[in-house]
This record gives structure tokens, sequence and C-alpha cells, in this order.
């Protein structure tokens, strides 16, 4: 088979531009790769949770009881629209692990059993269920055995009701229930602190003294009950039992953090990936164009042979068409392979015991039209302009510049500045709109390094605030219940304790209107709290009102509520009153929605005053290890937080995670930067080569010729810096919109290195590709120019 | 006409080319432009350079305007041996001493004529003022036109001015008539015979039109590589009394 003359100069031509043509094709395969990557690994992970939740049947409604009968379970059942009810029992507990000098703690919960019926079943990793009959047999999540070293056969030590239990490990599983283990009260997983311990009913029961009874109950809704109506339903039921309000997923913990996650990264891959597709998409139309601008002679040429325009412009479409294929073949493949393993590392993150890979042919569809479309609109826009005139004049070069004085005699004027400065300052003016795009084009390079990069500043800015302004002490006890407020002289009285602030928290459905959200309504000492503070949105710490609740800007936003406006509150627990309070002041918060108060205000609205849900304590560093000991002994200790502890480990988690994602995007990021500025410095040297060739022939040296063309490189890239960080900006704020949820708000901080770094990037591949092209202008053909015309 | 005589023999050469020899490969065809020149020019001389296309007259203007190199002999420029220079050395040479003049003008487009001259006088020694250069060519009235508001034939003179604003020893002009019609052509060569007065810069013309031969001092004809004639004009004309 014999190719077309035309499929030959194709062939030839690219294999003349490889260099031009591997530059634009990555730019496309950055451009597609993001893309596929971002919105797999997002419907992956999404995907996936959802085939975990229907096959280990994932409760949809959650309640915690004081100690309910297990009698009141048919009655529960009997609620409209309710398909299936599970009691259980679970308390928060201490453990002692070998090698951890702190106390950790533990969920204990009822194990679900072999029972295919039961809800929230486990996934069974190592081991078996525990015995039903055995005491002193448990099956642990995950994270937690891996975490410890743990497995099947080992023991550990549960304080369980103040006794000292050892308990066997029966099994290691996975629960739909704590995909995200977070403790209570805590504000981020750490494994190694926190873990699921599952035992027989019956051994819990013994233990809290809780036979024939449950402190928490699990429904799985029938499809199109009204949660709300259930919740009600089952909220009168539960009261008379110390009920403290049932809640849907949105409220359970679990869930609602891998939402959050998810819409983050829903964020990032609905918001990144189109726009660094969009650039490519641009940089790559712009640059074919002017690519196939420069061929305007072949074309005359051509048509002076006959062949008509169509058949021209359906050549230079294929040109681009073999290289957009090339970058969108690549694209697809490192997409893939990236979104593969973004979600694994996120799937091994949420402990999902399984991962879908999701392979929308949709995604890729619309990634390949979208850089297709581009390319040949590029190449068509540059051969509409040659293809359709006369052969002849297609022939000729086209009409002399016009150039013009600008901005008067400025150049005359600025007698400092030299004729080939000059050259470069009127060349530039003299195609504003070309300049302007080249400027957008390495902007644009720049901004999606800006955008993908920028989490750093902001995460470093909410870990600054929450751990070190907000929230600065060193442990948290919250007690088993609430108690009297010498609990908190007592806690004072620990060793090792330097300080100590009391606080009170309590479940309340805060509403305006028929707005209303569920948080914990908490209760903190009036006058300066030196440990754990409330910041206003000017990030000074609040004092506590005497009356009135301080809402986080987050949920007055929600409720649309001002300071002096009334908000209605319902306590979800004790004597379940409602009753309305005015908004008193507006507090800052990146995590969650919150409410506070003072202690004071706190036992008037509940009727129940003096009395306090945990203590903050500030540790003396040397003395930690003694107030491990004593607060593990103390019966009043039911959940120990250790936020610094918590901190470097969410560091950590954190460097696994956005990090990686960050790092993907960044690398990608570059080539698109480095992709673009290459090609505008080879076009820049085509479209000039024949006058810097002319100026060797004057005498002009290599250094003096190269130097006319990066100065205009280096003008379009230096002009194209604030530019980049301004878009850039524009992009993180953009992704910052699609992150936050109502559990995370992220501050934009753009921290001077990241804008530093993108233009470090956007700079060093503007020289590189200036390097790249010495070797070109080096070789550039004196004799060649003299003899032709352009 | 109305100029001063012919440089003698008394005059020093300013080129002296020995056996100089330019064989071209581009693959496996090879081809041989040059085969053994010997030459000479003295200081002032004005000498037009005739041949048929590929005779080899572009490619010996080439090597000694040091914008080629040669593959045998020697080129010596004054007391330069050019055959001997690398690339800088070469561009030293083009920059210091040689003014050109080329078919297609090659003025920067973005630049005035009074810029595309200053250009040069930049970078030169003892340069001219680039008004000066352009008056000599009778461009005062349009310095501060661009190349795309000039008439061919205005171009060419504005890129002679270029050429001999730094006071070249040696003037090389490639067909510098080859894009204009005859009545622009005079006007251009008129400006190169003025110059060659003036500044005495060694001028060196390459064409293939007979008409111009008249207008040397000397005429020198290539053929295959070789010179066929090298003979000195009795009587010179004046660029006026030509016609093509």
């Amino acid at each position: 088979m014999t190719l077309s003359p035309l499929r030959l100069k194709l062939l030839r031509d690219l294999r003349r531009l490889w260099a031009q043509a591997l530059a634009i094709a990555l730019v496309m395969a950055a451009g597609v790769a993001t893309l596929v990557l971002g919105v797999g690994a997002h419907a992956s992970l999404d995907r996936t949770r959802a085939a975990y939740y229907a096959e280990n049947r994932f409760a949809d409604l959650f309640a915690d009881v004081t100690r309910a009968p297990c009698s009141l379970s048919v009655r529960i059942a009997a609620i409209d629209g309710v398909l299936a009810v599970q009691t259980r029992i679970a308390r928060l507990a201490l453990t002692r692990i070998d090698g951890m000098a702190e106390p950790g703690n533990a969920m204990l919960i009822s194990s679900p059993g072999d029972d295919p019926a039961a809800l929230n079943r486990l996934h069974l990793r190592l081991g078996r269920m525990p015995d039903p009959r055995a005491s002193a047999e448990a099956v642990i999540s995950e994270g937690f055995a891996t975490a410890h070293a743990l497995g099947p056969g080992d023991r550990f030590t549960v304080i369980m009701n103040g006794r000292a239990r050892d308990i066997l490990i029966s099994g290691v599983a996975l629960s739909p229930e704590y995909i995200y283990a977070l403790g209570p009260g805590d504000m981020m997983p750490d494994e190694r602190r926190f873990g699921i311990v599952w035992m027989s009913d019956k051994a819990l029961a013994a233990a809290y003294d809780l036979e024939g009874a449950f402190s928490n109950v699990a429904l799985k809704l029938a499809p199109g009950a009204s949660e709300a109506a259930v919740i009600a339903r089952l909220d009168d039921l539960l009261a008379p039992y110390g009920g403290t309000g049932a809640y849907g997923r949105k409220d359970q913990l679990s869930h609602a953090f891998l939402d959050a996650e998810l819409q983050q990264l829903r964020g990032m891959s609905r918001v990144l990936p189109p726009i660094f597709l969009l650039v490519a998409a641009f940089l790559v139309n712009m640059t074919l164009a002017r690519l196939v601008a420069l061929e305007r002679e072949q074309i005359g040429l051509l048509k002076a042979i006959g062949y008509g325009p169509l058949a021209i412009a359906g050549h230079y479409v294929e040109f681009v068409l073999a290289i957009a294929a090339f970058g969108i073949a690549i694209g697809f493949v490192a997409g893939a392979w990236l979104g593969a393993g973004l979600a694994t590392l996120y799937a091994r993150f949420f402990h999902f015991p399984f991962l879908i890979f999701s392979r929308d042919p949709s995604v890729y569809g619309i990634a390949a039209l979208i850089t297709l479309g581009a390319a040949v609109a590029g190449a068509a826009n540059a051969v509409r302009s040659v293809a359709w005139l006369p052969p002849a004049v297609a022939m000729q070069p086209p009409a002399p510049v016009r150039y013009r004085r600008l901005f008067g005699d400025l150049f005359e004027a600025a007698r400092f500045l030299r004729q080939s400065g000059v050259m470069v300052a009127r060349h530039l003016l003299r195609w504003p709109l070309r300049t302007g795009a080249s400027i957008l084009g390495v902007a644009l390079a720049g901004s999606v390094l800006v955008g993908s990069q920028w989490s750093s500043g902001s995460i470093d800015r909410m870990i600054d605030i929450a751990f070190f302004r907000s929230d600065r002490q060193d442990a948290m006890i919250t007690f088993g219940e609430e108690r009297p407020m010498a609990a908190l002289h007592a806690a004072a009285r620990l060793p090792g304790v330097m300080a100590a602030e009391p606080f009170r928290a309590v479940a309340a459905r805060i509403g305006n209107g028929h707005v209303s959200r569920r948080v914990a309504l908490m209760g903190k000492p009036e006058g300066d709290a030196e440990l754990s503070r409330i910041l206003g949105t000017d990030e000074r710490p609040m004092s506590m009102p005497e009356d009135g609740v301080i809402l986080s800007e987050a949920l007055a936003r929600i409720l649309g509520v001002g300071i002096g406006d009334q908000v209605e509150v319902a306590l979800l627990g004790g004597d379940r009153r409602h009753f309305t309070t005015p908004v008193s002041g507006i507090s800052l918060g990146y995590l969650g929605l919150g409410a506070a108060t003072s202690l004071e205000a706190l036992g008037r609205m509940t009727g129940e005053r003096g009395r306090v849900s945990g203590v903050h304590l500030a540790l003396d560093p040397v003395r930690q290890a003694d107030f491990f000991v004593t607060a593990r002994k103390t019966p009043m200790t039911g959940f120990l937080s250790l936020l610094k502890v918590s901190l470097a480990k969410f560091r950590e988690t954190l460097a696994e995670n956005i990090l990686i994602m960050v790092t993907v995007y960044t690398i990608l990021g570059a080539i698109i930067a480095v992709g673009v500025v290459y090609n505008f410095a080879r076009i820049a040297l085509s479209e000039q080569g024949r006058e810097l060739a002319s100026l060797r022939v004057l005498g002009f040296t290599r250094a003096e010729v190269a130097r006319i063309l990066y100065a205009e490189l280096a003008v379009v890239v230096l002009i194209a810096q604030p530019l980049g960080w301004l878009i850039g900006y524009g992009f993180a704020h953009a992704v910052v919109a699609a992150f936050s949820s109502e559990l995370y708000r992220i501050p934009l901080v753009i921290t001077r290195d990241v804008y530093a770094t993108a233009s470090l990037i956007v700079i060093t591949s503007a020289i590189g590709s200036a390097l790249l092209i010495r070797r070109r202008i080096n070789r550039l053909d004196m004799i060649e120019v003299l003899k032709t015309r352009e | 006409m109305e100029d001063r005589a012919a440089p003698t023999g008394i005059d020093p050469p300013v080129f002296r080319v020995r056996g100089l020899s330019k064989l071209y490969r581009t693959g496996e065809i090879e081809v041989q432009a040059l085969r053994g020149v010997d030459f000479q020019a003295r200081t002032g001389e004005f000498i037009v350079i005739l041949g048929p296309s590929g005779s080899g007259k572009s490619t010996f203007l080439n090597i000694v305007g040091g914008l080629d190199t040669a593959t045998s002999g020697d080129v010596w420029f004054m007391d330069h041996e050019l055959t001997r220079g690398g690339d800088a050395a070469l561009t030293r040479y083009r920059r210091d001493h040689v003014g050109f003049v080329f078919q297609f003008y090659n003025l920067v487009p973005s630049l005035t004529a009074r810029e595309n001259v200053r250009l040069v006088t930049e970078i030169a020694r003892r340069p001219m003022a680039p008004e000066e250069a352009l008056a000599m060519v009778g461009l005062s009235d349009r310095m501060d036109h661009f190349p795309a508001q000039l008439s061919g034939g205005e171009q060419q003179r504005v890129a002679i001015a270029r050429a001999i604003a730094k006071r070249p020893e040696v003037l090389l002009c490639d067909e510098p008539t080859g894009a204009l019609d005859s009545h622009t052509g005079v006007k251009v060569l008129e400006a190169l015979t003025d110059v060659n007065a003036a500044v005495g810069a060694t001028t060196l013309v390459i064409t293939h039109n007979v008409a111009i031969r008249e207008i040397a001092h000397r005429v020198v004809r290539f053929a295959n590589g070789t010179i066929l004639s090298d003979e000195v004009n009795a009587t010179r004309k004046a660029p006026a009394e030509v016609s093509w």
C-alpha cells in the first residue's frame, strides 16, 4: 500500500516537529488525565461506598439512650416506615495496650454476629465473630488492629465500668459504621488511640448492668419513608429512657466525614480538571493555530498544484488530530492509572473492604471531545485564513506588516533602549491580541499550579486556628456521663495537670423557621478561658455571654441569622425543653457547626446547673506519664482525647492524602507549563528566524541574537506571572467553594511560597525551553535568508 | 563619470584569495561550488561579478563576506586570514568590516529607516550618524518611515545606508537590483557608486544583469565554480547611462 503524498507529508511533518508535537500532546494529556483521574477517583469511591453500605446493611437512623428495655424494639419496629431494627449496647471505654503510655479509647458495641438480617454487619478480615457465650472475646476494627499489630489470638485490656478486663481477639473486621473512625469529641481520626471493639451483647450487658436493655438503636427505613417523621416518633418513644435525639446518616459521624471528604474530592475533580482541560484546550488551540499559520507558503503551493481548500484543510486537521489522538491516548492511560492509584489510596485510608473502579466511558468521551474540538478548531482557524486565498496570493508571504510608532515617540525618547529593544517592544505591541494570548497562555500555565497547590497554606491556617489559638489544651477528658462541678476539681488535682477548664456539651437542635441543625451546644466558663477558647470572626477570643448563644459563622449563615436575632433551641436530652434565645455573637470555625454559651446560661437553659461533661487540661510534659496512669484508673474518665498527639497524626495522614493528590496535580500543571512555554519559544523562533538570521549577517553575535528572542520571551513570561497568580487565586477560590461542606469550611490562604513555587516552575521551564532553542538559534541559516523572500 | 581614478596596483589588496574551493555535501549528493578560485581586490575598487545561476558567485561572496566557510584554500582580508577563523572571528569580521546589501533588502520590519541603520551603528566601532548615511542615499526625508511604507528601491537604499553606516572596508552586494525595475535599479546603483566614491569601501556587486558591468572598475565572470575572466573597464559609465 502506498501512502498518498499528503499523508507522507503529514508523517514527515510530525517527525520534523516531533518535539513541539510531543509538547502539545503532553499538554493535552495532562488536561485529559486530570479529568479522567479526578472524576474516576471520585466515582470509584462513591460507588464503592454505596455498594459497601448496601452489602453490609448500613442503617439509616441511629439513636442513643441511657437504658431502654429490649421490649421497646417491638414498638420501634411498628413505627410507620421502619423496615428493620437493631438494638445494641454501645459504651465508651479506656484501653490499656502494651507499648502505649497514654490510655487509648474504645467504642464497645454489641456484635451483630453472622446474622444476614442484622444492620451494620461487619466485614470480617481475619478470624471469626466473637462466641456469643464467651464473655471476653471481641472482634476489633482493622485500623486499630494494624496500629498495634494485633490479630486473632492476641489479648489487650479494656477498662469496662471501672474494671480492667482481659479481652481475647477473635477477629479483625471493618464496619460501614466506622469507615471514618472518629472518637467522640475528636477532631480527626487517630487509629492508634481509638478502636472499635465488637463483643457479644451478653458480655456487654453483664459488664454494664444492662441485661434486657439496650443503649443504642439503629434502624433501616423503607424506601420513601419520611426520615423526619420516624425521628419524631422514635424520639417520643425513647424520651422516657434518656434518649438524646435520633439522627440520620447526615449526622452520623463516619458518614458525615466521609461525605465531606467525598465532597472535597468532588471539589477537586469537578473544578480543577475542567479548568486543566480547558486551559490545555485553549493552549493547544493557540499553539496549533500559530503552527499552521507558519505553513502558509506550503498551503499556497498545495493550492497551486491543484489541491482544493477542503483537501488542504483536511490535511492540517489530520495533522492536529494525529497529535491530539496521541495526547488523548497518553491522557487516558495516565488518568486511569493515576485515578486507580488515588482511589486505592483513599480506599485504604477510609477502610473500604473492596474497591469498585469506575470507568465511566462518558468521562473519557467528554475529555476526548473537548481536546479534539480545541485542536481542530485551532487548526481550522489558521487554515481558513489561507486555504481560500488564490494560490498565487497564498504562496506570497503575507503583506508586509505595517508597524507604527506606538505611544508617540516613547521609544525615541528612551535613548537607553537599544534598537534590538525597540524591535522587541514593537513586535510585542504590534499584535496586542497575540501577545495578550501568549501572556494569558503562560499565566494559565502558572495559574493551574497555584490552583493545585494552594491547600498547604489553608491547612496550616486551619491547624493554627484550631489547635494553637482556640483549642490549646493538651488533653480533654470526657466523662461517661454529666457530673457535678466537683469533678472539675478532682480532675485539676490529677498529677501533672497545670490547669483545668470545665465544659458541658448538650445535644440540641437549633433552628430558625423551618431550617434547623443538630449541634452540640457547648457551655464554657465565663470570663477569659485560657485553654479552649471560642474565637470571634476577628480571631480574638470571645467572652461567653450571660444570656443567648454564640453561633459559628457557618451555622449562622445556614440559619440566616445575625447578632440580636432569635433562634429556636430544642434540647434533645433531659426534659427536651424548647425555648428561644438571642444570638449574642458569631464565632469563627472551620470544622463542623458550633454553638456555645456560658456554663451559667446553659445551666439556666437546661434547668440543671452546676453540671459538666468534661474538662480541658493543660499538662506538665514532664509528668505526663503519671497523668496517664492516674487518668486511666479514675472512673470518671470516659474518653481521653490528646489533641497534640492527634495533631501530629493528622498532619501525617494529610501528607499521605491531600499532598499526594496535590503532587499529582502539580506535576500535571508543570507539564502544561513546560509544554506551553516550549511551544511559545519554538513558534517565536519560527516567526522571527529570518529576521534573526539577517541580524547575524549584519554582525550580531549568536548571544546578541538569542538575547532578542529571549527578551521577548522574558517579557511575556514575566508579565504573565502576576496575572497567573490572580487567575490561580480565582481557581483556588472555586475549588475551596466546592470543598466546603457543613462539616468543613476551608479558609483560602495562599501563602507567598505557593505563588513563588508556581512562578519558579514556569520560569524554570521558560529557561529550559530557552536553552533548548539556543541550539536552533546557533544554527540559523544566514545564507538561506539572503536567497529567499520571506 | 566624475569619480576618483581607478585604484592602482600600488594600493594594498583588501582581499587575497588563493585556491578557494567549496564542496557542498547534502546526503549522498556532492556539489563542487568553487574549484580553486584565485582573486584579489584593492581598496576602493568597484567590482561587478557576473555569472549564470550556479556558477559559484554567491558562494564566493558568502565566503569572502564571512557567512560561509571554505573547504580548502585561503582567504585573507587585509591581515586577517578568514579561512582560519571560527564563528566568533567571522562574526567580528562581519560586524567591523563588512557591509551587506541583499536582493531582498532584509530590513527589520519593526524598525524605521533610521532605526534600521541605528541597529548597525550601535554595534559598530566607528560609525557615522544614521542620518548621514541616509542622506548619502538620498533618503533624508524618509528616515522615520517603516519598511512597509517605503518602495522597493527606497528599501534597498535603506539597506545600503545600513551597510555603509559602519564605514566598512568592504561592501558586498548580492543581486542588489534583482528585485527592482530598471528605473529604481539605476537609483540603487547610483547610491552604490556614490558611497563607493565617498567612503572608499571596496565594493563587490554580484549580478546576472550584464548591463551593470559598465559601471565597474573591474568585471569578474564566474562559470562552473571558477573565474572565467577578470577584465578592467577602460572607461566606466555612470549608472544613469545604463539601462536594461
